[in-house]
């Protein structure tokens, strides 16, 4: 229950001196309406507990303490930028030493599966911290050579009160993407946390007062989007707003941003990524990297390998392995280690992958396998491949976010470019082949953010991370 | 024929035209083609097909772009007095501005832009594990700009300068006020042998051309210069169609600060510069002018005098120093303001009203003990009207020239190292001058803070604006470092 847990100073929602989970100027506090939301598991279908339900009113007194926090003369104004690398890099500590806890945390409310929480979203998210921590006494300004008798230099200084609305694919690793730099900037953050998901992020508030960050440098409103994501967008105070979702919501908060105060957005939106697929490459490791590309954390990655492009030729045996792993893929607790597919995150996003896949099957597409629901689990799909899948059908243009692999075929070069690029989405795309030059020239015609040549969902806090199109503005990393 | 699309001349598709006058005089200079959105769909369809892979313009190595690019320039240079003289007739500016300021500022901008290409490094990364990574920093694509009209020519090669120099195609609009310059300079980019495509150019109006270029589904940025008012209107319209990115150079209330120490006759020019230059109609207009308390007095007497030299007239005139605003719009908006400093209380030194019978000439005109309420001390003038303000101290003037929610330029006269330092940093504003004003250069990135702008303009920084980033990521056998 959170109590004797080495160092915990009021990680979880009721534990001992934590009056609310409202957390402004490193104090916790109730919602101003004193309404609270309920968190579910989605593996279990059980309520975890219940959280304070913030509105505009609690994000307008978050944003007056990260704008005193942000004042000329402020502690965290007049902190050398060494000594803020140096916090970031305690809060990387910290995380490593609370590691368990969040990890579990994090499958409890997400269904991801134990191991990838603890190895792979907790693993990016001390590398991320580290790797920002390192960066902040590196943000350097230029001088510049110009005409006359006058000295040039340019200053790079922080924005000021950043918003950020985080995702509940990867709650916790998506908070750190925008917590880090922003910190490391200078900046001061009022952060929304996912309403399904704000688990680990209200716990990082607690790391965060522990660590020792200045109060208001970090503060976090638990709430929705009509009601706090929207007070965010459409706040003066905020200099920048920084969000992570779909793309319906996504334009909603760019035009939020425009007709409030001009404040500067970045986006990192939906994706319906190509994966392609020559007939040269090398085909164990292109089924498994699709298969992974696509599957991974039951489905819901903006990176999502959404369209398998495969050279006409290998087309059958690619399918025929695709099918294979799919049916062998374990679904089940996610606490159990063998488990690589949990739930999905609730009913909406179920009901909507359902839908979809229905659409699949009406539409002419092949099923090869699964193609429903788990029976009596939940909210847990079995993992699908469809084949014989054409453009024009509803999963080879929508945003699936979930267990469900379209396989297409391609004659030529020239023709998958096209097609892989016909799409309003530029997030990914990945290019399996062995050949030198069909891999340079993909990697240069694909409308997207990042390709992967030979490889899947390789994402490092060292490489620039965002989209083409309506897929994004700006890039993260 | 007016609309430039694939390096040809076009009517307008409604067969309209409007017409372009000369703000000295009133009179219609000429009728120009009216575009609107059909005439834009047409233009981006252009340039869309200009900015296909394999097409001239993508398989153009980056050094004949930029040869492309300075070719230009040594032809802009070459009808140097044809443009300067085009462009003080449409704008109203002072023939010697036009000629030595917008004009060699578009020579030096396209050659500072085309050398930049061969400077434009890609990194490479070292992700963890087995893997090579690099960045490509692509062209963004089809890429819609919106001029303003007070400096016309300069402003549209700021615009096409950093498109082209990353391989962008470009759908421009000039202001409906002054689209001749740019109508020149299309013939010149097809002198100069530009692919058909790569540079479009649609004249017409905000709400029908210009709307039709932030809302279009196929438009992958729109950079715009203008009032705070129209650039919220498009980073919104941008939001809702396809989130194109989005560039802003928006208006400004520039605060410029003058310490006890400084040279005081320098002082004055520079204030006085960085108000009137061009008839106060400049984004970065030094239009709230904050006096230590101790040379105050002395300040105003020697600016008044300052303000009082000038000879209004006709801009080609030689020796005349003050030359119209653009239009009857403007012209009412600064008067209505003058008038609004009168009724609030500032003291009127001198000018205050119109001058002249013909063209939109307003006296040269000074406030006194003006103070931070007053309409004219919040709100963008854009005409030749100077507020002068008191201030005590260092940190009281920082207060009162960040409190507003501009933040474009501001400038500060001191000889004292320490709060040239400590105020230029302190002061939120996207360029600081220190003992000048008006500087800008090609090399110097320029943007506003708060609602001045989104990004930056120029520089390095403002062609990192032009392209959009692609990560690589490379599986290989075995790294080494």
């Amino acid at each position: 229950e959170g109590r004797g847990v080495p160092g915990n100073t009021g990680g979880w929602p009721g534990s001992p001196g934590r009056a609310g989970d409202i957390f402004i100027n490193n104090e916790w506090h109730e919602s101003k309406s004193g309404k609270k939301f309920a968190t579910y598991n989605p593996s279990t279908l059980e309520k975890i507990c219940e959280v304070e339900e913030g509105d505009k009113l609690d994000v307008d007194k978050a944003v007056e303490a990260a704008h005193a926090a942000f004042q000329r003369g402020s502690p965290w104004r007049r902190l050398d930028a060494l000594g803020r690398g140096w916090l970031l890099h305690q809060l990387a500590d910290l995380v490593e030493r609370d590691r368990a806890i969040l990890a579990t945390l994090e499958t409890m409310d997400t269904g991801k599966p134990f191991l990838h929480a603890f190895f792979i979203d907790l693993e990016g998210c001390i590398k991320t911290l580290r790797y920002f921590a390192g960066w902040a006494d590196k943000i350097q300004g230029r001088t510049i050579p110009t005409d006359d008798n006058v000295v040039c230099f340019t200053r790079h200084e922080p924005i000021g009160v950043c918003g950020a609305i985080t995702p509940w694919n990867f709650p916790l690793l998506m908070l750190v993407w925008k917590l880090a730099p922003a910190l490391c900037c200078g900046n001061t953050i009022v952060v929304k946390p996912a309403e399904q998901t704000p688990l680990t992020a209200l716990y990082l508030g607690s790391l965060i007062k522990e660590v020792g960050f200045p109060p208001g440098v970090v503060n976090i409103v638990p709430g929705f989007g009509p009601t706090v994501g929207a007070a965010i967008s459409s706040h003066p105070h905020i200099s920048k707003i920084a969000f992570t979702g779909s793309t319906e919501v996504g334009k909603l908060v760019k035009e939020a941003a425009s007709r409030s105060n001009l404040k500067r957005v970045t986006l990192e939106l939906g994706g319906k990524n190509p994966c392609i697929v020559c007939a040269d490459a090398d085909l164990d490791l292109a089924v498994e990297c699709a298969h992974q590309g696509v599957f991974f954390n039951q489905g819901q990655c903006c990176t999502a390998a959404s369209r398998v492009f495969v050279e006409e030729q290998i087309y059958p045996e690619f399918v025929r392995r695709s099918v294979e792993y799919a049916k062998k893929r374990p679904i089940g607790d996610p606490f159990d280690i063998r488990t690589e597919q949990g739930p999905q995150i609730d009913q909406k996003q179920f009901d909507k992958i359902l839908d979809l896949i229905e659409s699949g099957k009406k539409e002419g597409a092949k099923l090869e396998c699964g193609g429903s629901a788990m029976e009596d689990r939940g909210l847990f799909i079995k993992p699908t491949v469809f084949s014989e899948v054409t453009d024009t059908m509803r999963i080879a243009k929508e945003e699936i976010f979930g267990p469900v692999q379209p396989i297409l075929k391609f004659k030529n070069i020239e023709e998958v470019i096209k097609r892989a690029n016909s799409l309003e989405y530029g997030l990914t795309a990945a290019v399996f082949t062995k050949n030198l030059d069909k891999a340079l020239k993909l990697a240069s015609a694909l409308e997207s953010g990042t390709v992967w040549i030979n490889c899947y969902n390789a994402i490092y806090a060292q490489a620039p991370f965002g989209g083409f199109k309506m897929s994004g503005n700006g890039r993260e990393l | 024929r007016d609309i430039f699309i694939n390096n040809e001349w076009h009517n307008s598709v409604s067969g309209k035209k409007f017409p372009v006058f000369n703000p000295a005089t009133e009179e219609k200079i000429c009728e120009v083609e009216e575009g609107d959105k059909e005439d834009i769909d047409k233009a981006v369809k252009a340039a869309r097909q200009a900015f296909q892979i394999g097409s001239p313009w993508r398989t153009m190595n980056a050094s004949e772009r930029g040869r492309l690019i300075y070719k230009l320039a040594d032809l802009i240079e070459r009808d140097r007095l044809l443009l300067a003289t085009m462009e003080s007739i449409n704008g109203g500016k002072l023939f010697s501005n036009s000629y030595t300021l917008d004009l060699g500022g578009c020579v030096a901008t396209l050659r500072y832009c085309a050398a930049y290409l061969s400077t434009n490094d890609c990194v490479f990364y070292f992700p963890d594990g087995n893997f090579f990574g690099y960045t490509r920093h692509e062209p963004i694509g089809v890429c819609g700009q919106i001029i303003p009209w007070n400096f016309p020519l300069f402003m549209f090669i700021w615009k096409i300068g950093p498109a082209l120099c990353c391989g962008n195609t470009v759908v421009v609009k000039p202001a409906e006020q002054t689209p001749l310059t740019a109508l020149h300079v299309a013939s010149l980019i097809q002198e100069a042998g530009f692919p058909p495509g790569v540079v479009n150019i649609v004249p017409g109006y905000g709400p029908t051309a210009g709307a039709a270029i932030s809302s279009h589904m196929d438009i992958d940025k729109v950079a715009f210069t203008g009032s705070t008012e129209v650039g919220k209107m498009i980073k919104e319209a941008a939001g809702k169609s396809n989130l194109k990115r989005v560039t802003l150079e928006l208006g400004g209330k520039s605060p410029f600060i003058v310490f006890a120490d400084s040279d005081l006759d320098s002082a004055v020019e520079v204030a006085h510069q960085a108000l009137f230059y061009h008839q106060g109609q400049c984004c970065i207009a030094a239009s709230r002018l904050f006096v230590e308390e101790s040379i105050y007095d002395e300040f105003v007497r020697r600016s008044v005098e300052r303000a009082k030299k000038y000879v209004l007239g006709n801009p080609l005139t030689p020796g005349v120093s003050q030359g119209p605003q653009i239009d009857k719009k403007q012209y009412e908006k600064i008067l209505d303001l003058i008038e609004s400093g009168k009724k609030e209380g500032a003291k009127l030194e001198c000018g205050g009203g119109p001058w002249g019978n013909k063209g939109f000439f307003i006296q040269p005109t000074v406030f006194s003990n003006v103070t931070d309420e007053m309409r004219i001390a919040k709100e963008e003038i854009f005409g030749p009207v100077q507020q002068i303000m008191k201030f005590k101290s260092l940190d009281d003037v920082i207060k009162r020239a960040n409190n507003t929610h501009y933040g474009l330029a501001a400038g500060i006269f001191t000889k004292d190292i320490d709060k040239a330092i400590t105020v230029s940093s302190a002061l939120q504003a996207g360029t600081v001058w220190v003992n000048c004003y008006s500087v800008v250069s090609p090399q110097c990135p320029f943007g506003g803070f708060k609602m001045s702008g989104n990004g930056r303009e120029l520089g390095e920084y403002g062609l990192q604006e032009y392209t959009e980033v692609k990560m690589v990521t490379m599986k290989i056998s075995q790294k080494n470092s």
